[in-house]
């Protein structure tokens, strides 16, 4: 489905994640209450959140599920975000890790099924995680593979939850930590978030507080793609400037317009604007950008950031569940109107004020978040290419020449089971 | 603790008599679905807002207790 170079990681960092080392010394077993009650006050020092875009505090998460008899841990390497390989490449370097930490929140929980699930269409995850498992000798939790539909919402925690209740796996209402699956409390864990409860549960807080900054510790996984000359997956310290990132990737191959930060829920930043910040939602957070599943697309200078944000738009409304009204209305019109906006088709200033409204109804709105995803791209879009929205009405329209830097899988996918 | 309207966006059709019985709190979207507002239920409207929750076609609304500070739902 996703078409990214991923021979090669970059590492500015003494790799933890993507070491591939596998750890002889057991994990800690965690019978006692005073045990778990020290690991989680661990975990909570250590100022771990989630790994998989949304950044939630991963201890209170844990804490809310492990007030249930007989909870599920889910393990999510669905990674559905198109633009995003970082999970993908954990599986294949070190399946062991994230189950590692599966075993631990597991353990912490008092689940004793742990369900690893992961994208139908990434063959090499499935046989990675295959071999793990057969490897593993873990007591007292059963440990299974399920293979979800390789599509971008079939990762969101409800839906993935629903598809593992034999459902669609479209999102529902239901917050799995209160109600999940077989309608237990369900801790859902993206697989670089339990990487990390490994390796804190065997070194700790303060070794994992190691890097980073005060506010956002630790070691992440970040996928570089666009105008760099190795694009691909790479392990960072947390608060490494935007340029260091890029340079690990072999530095640029063209000057730099713009910069999508976090995916395709993400944020467009004028490029000169952000070169030299520290690549942490602190700092990004005054340009209206986070960072999501840890994400950086290079637009070059001659590529169009209005047909690229108009194709993204389009899959992203073809994505949509159809669940919810404003979502299903509010993106198809918002998806149409960006098209003709970026092929310079129609009056610019009618267009956006147009978007502007068809963004203030859907933001916020529906189930999960993706209208609220799609929204953000939209606005940021409009403000960073304001002058190419200028350019495209006055007839200076890019046209279909221009390269195409953000990848946009095939429609033909379209299981939802 | 407060007392809030909440839509259930899967299972509401749009009919928008929501919209109709309690219009200081629900306006319609241009696709006629109800946008809630986040206030909570004023005492006046009380009677309204069970109303309104007890006449939806989809069984899609819901008085809700709110505390200060309630865990959002993850985000995929």
């Amino acid at each position: 489905m996703n078409a990214l170079a991923l021979s090669e990681t970059s590492s500015a960092v003494q790799p933890q994640l993507l070491s591939g080392r596998r750890y002889d010394a057991p994990l800690p077993v965690l019978s006692r209450t005073g045990d778990r009650e020290r690991l989680l006050a661990e975990i909570e020092a250590s100022g771990l959140t989630g790994r998989g875009g949304a950044g939630f505090p991963t201890a209170i998460k844990i804490r809310a599920v492990a007030r249930d008899r007989s909870p599920v841990v889910v393990a999510n390497g669905t990674e559905g975000e198109p633009a995003s390989a970082k999970d993908k490449v954990l599986l294949v370097a070190n399946p062991h890790l994230v189950i590692d930490g599966a075993v631990v929140a597991a353990r912490l929980v008092g689940a004793r099924e742990i369900v690893l699930a992961v994208g139908r269409g990434d063959a090499a995850a499935i046989a990675a995680l295959e071999r793990a498992v057969a490897e593993r000798r873990d007591k007292g939790v059963a440990l299974r593979i399920a293979a979800a539909p390789t599509r971008f919402l079939a990762g969101e925690e409800s839906a993935l939850v629903n598809w593992l209740n034999g459902g669609p796996a479209k999102p529902t209402i239901e917050r799995p930590f209160e109600r999940g699956v077989y309608g237990r409390r369900t801790l859902v864990q993206n697989v670089e978030t339990l990487a990390n409860v490994a390796l804190i549960a065997r070194h700790g807080a303060d070794w994992f507080r190691r890097l980073g900054t005060a506010k956002e510790p630790g070691a992440a996984l970040v996928t570089v793609l666009g105008a760099v000359r190795a694009p691909g997956v790479g392990e960072i310290e947390l608060g490494m400037t935007l340029r260091e990132v890029i340079a690990l990737f072999g530095g640029m191959t063209a000057i730099p317009q713009a910069f999508l930060l976090g995916g395709y829920f993400g944020t467009w930043v004028t490029a000169h604007d952000t070169l030299d910040l520290p690549f942490t939602n602190e700092s990004l957070r005054p340009l209206g950008a986070s960072l999501g599943a840890r994400l950086l697309i290079v637009l070059p200078q001659d590529a169009c950031g209005l047909a690229e944000t108009a194709r993204v738009v389009r899959y992203l409304e073809r994505q949509s569940a159809g669940q919810c009204g404003s979502c299903f209305f509010g993106l198809a019109a918002i998806a149409g109107v960006f098209e003709r906006l970026a092929s310079g088709g129609v009056a610019a200033p009618q267009a956006v004020e147009r978007l502007s409204r068809l963004v203030a109804q859907v933001e916020g709105r529906g189930a999960c978040a993706l209208p609220t995803g799609a929204a953000g791209l939209v606005t940021s879009a409009l403000r960073v290419f304001a002058r190419e929205i200028d350019a495209h009405a006055a007839g200076g329209c890019c046209g279909p020449h221009r390269s195409r830097v953000l990848p946009v899988p095939d429609a033909n996918d379209n299981e939802w089971n | 603790m407060s007392r809030h309207i909440r839509v259930d966006p899967i299972l509401c059709d749009g009919f928008g008599q929501c919209a109709e019985l309690l219009p200081e709190l629900v306006e319609l979207d241009e696709w006629g679905y109800p946008i809630v507002s986040d206030a909570p239920i004023p005492a006046s409207l009380g009677a309204e807002a069970r109303r309104a929750v007890a006449m939806c076609p989809r069984l899609a609304l819901a008085l809700e207790e709110r505390r200060a500070r309630e865990p959002a739902g993850a985000a995929p």
